[in-house]
């Protein structure tokens, strides 16, 4: 991986830009929202990576309560602080988006009150991971995970089964779209989907490498507290 | 323009503060095993 990591850096770079060059200039404008529209194109592959990264969360905590593999712990907590970032940009487009559109920066709809109530369930998921002391805390996490992670379909499906003023779904549900509009959409999902991909995989080896040194320093101190005097 | 301006730029601002963070704590990491490897 540590070979392959630049090579893959540049190519998500590369990617990023072309989605960002399809999104600005090449996507047909909307007729009814004009260019605002085009904020969908970071907002939608956004919230699809947040998605993405909760649930290898939900699956590297339900491995970790099966297991205790330390490994899958650092897993659970990069993929939940990488989807924290992608949420946190979820629910700042929104508004940005809701302003023009709807006269509005916000409203407790069912879809955006969901959203939100995701975002601090893994805020606390994070705070409990940071400030907890206790030996328990990697377990305590994996639940709370687990339990965080059923609010994932409620907001998935909040717009399929719940009339809400949030835009139906683009792909299945009640809505359609422009094929060359879904086209950069999905160039865009598979930019942010690889972007996520190497800022998670730093952030887990981040994380490995720390422990390896809080387990190293905490060998020393042993070492050195049993050393004759 | 002015909002989808807004949107796009917000979107990177997260994302690279956030980078910033990682690299910092890689940083002082580095710094931490550097010591870690004089002592011994």
């Amino acid at each position: 991986m540590k070979r392959a990591f630049p090579i893959f850096a540049v190519l998500t770079a590369a990617l990023l830009s072309y989605g960002l060059y399809e999104a600005l200039v090449v996507a047909p404008t909307e007729q009814t929202m004009g260019d605002v529209q085009r904020i969908f194109y970071y907002h939608v592959p956004s919230a699809w990576t947040a998605f993405t990264l909760f649930f290898l969360n939900l699956v590297a905590s339900v491995w970790y309560l099966i297991r205790r593999n330390s490994k899958a712990d650092a897993l659970a907590l990069a993929a939940a602080e990488v989807g924290v970032v992608f949420c946190t940009v979820v629910l700042v487009t929104g508004p940005i988006w809701a302003r023009p559109v709807w006269g509005i920066w916000w409203t407790w709809d069912l879809r955006l009150t969901l959203t939100l109530v995701l975002w601090l369930i893994y805020v606390s998921y994070l705070m409990l991971r940071r400030f907890s002391t206790s030996g328990q805390t990697p377990v305590l996490a994996a639940v709370l995970a687990v339990l965080g992670a059923l609010d994932v379909p409620l907001v998935y499906f909040s717009i399929w089964f719940f009339r809400t003023q949030h835009p139906q779904p683009v792909i299945g549900g009640g809505g359609s779209i422009d094929p060359r509009m879904l086209h950069v959409l999905l160039i865009n999902w598979a930019a942010f989907s690889c972007f996520a991909a190497l800022v998670c995989w730093s952030r887990y080896h981040l994380e490995v490498l720390s422990r390896e040194v809080e387990e190293t320093r905490a060998l020393e101190s042993l070492l050195g507290a049993g050393s004759p005097r | 323009m002015s909002y989808l301006y807004a949107a796009y730029i917000a979107t990177w601002v997260i994302h690279v503060t956030y980078l910033g963070y990682l690299v910092r704590r890689y940083a002082a990491l580095k710094k931490e095993i550097d010591d870690l490897k004089k002592n011994q």
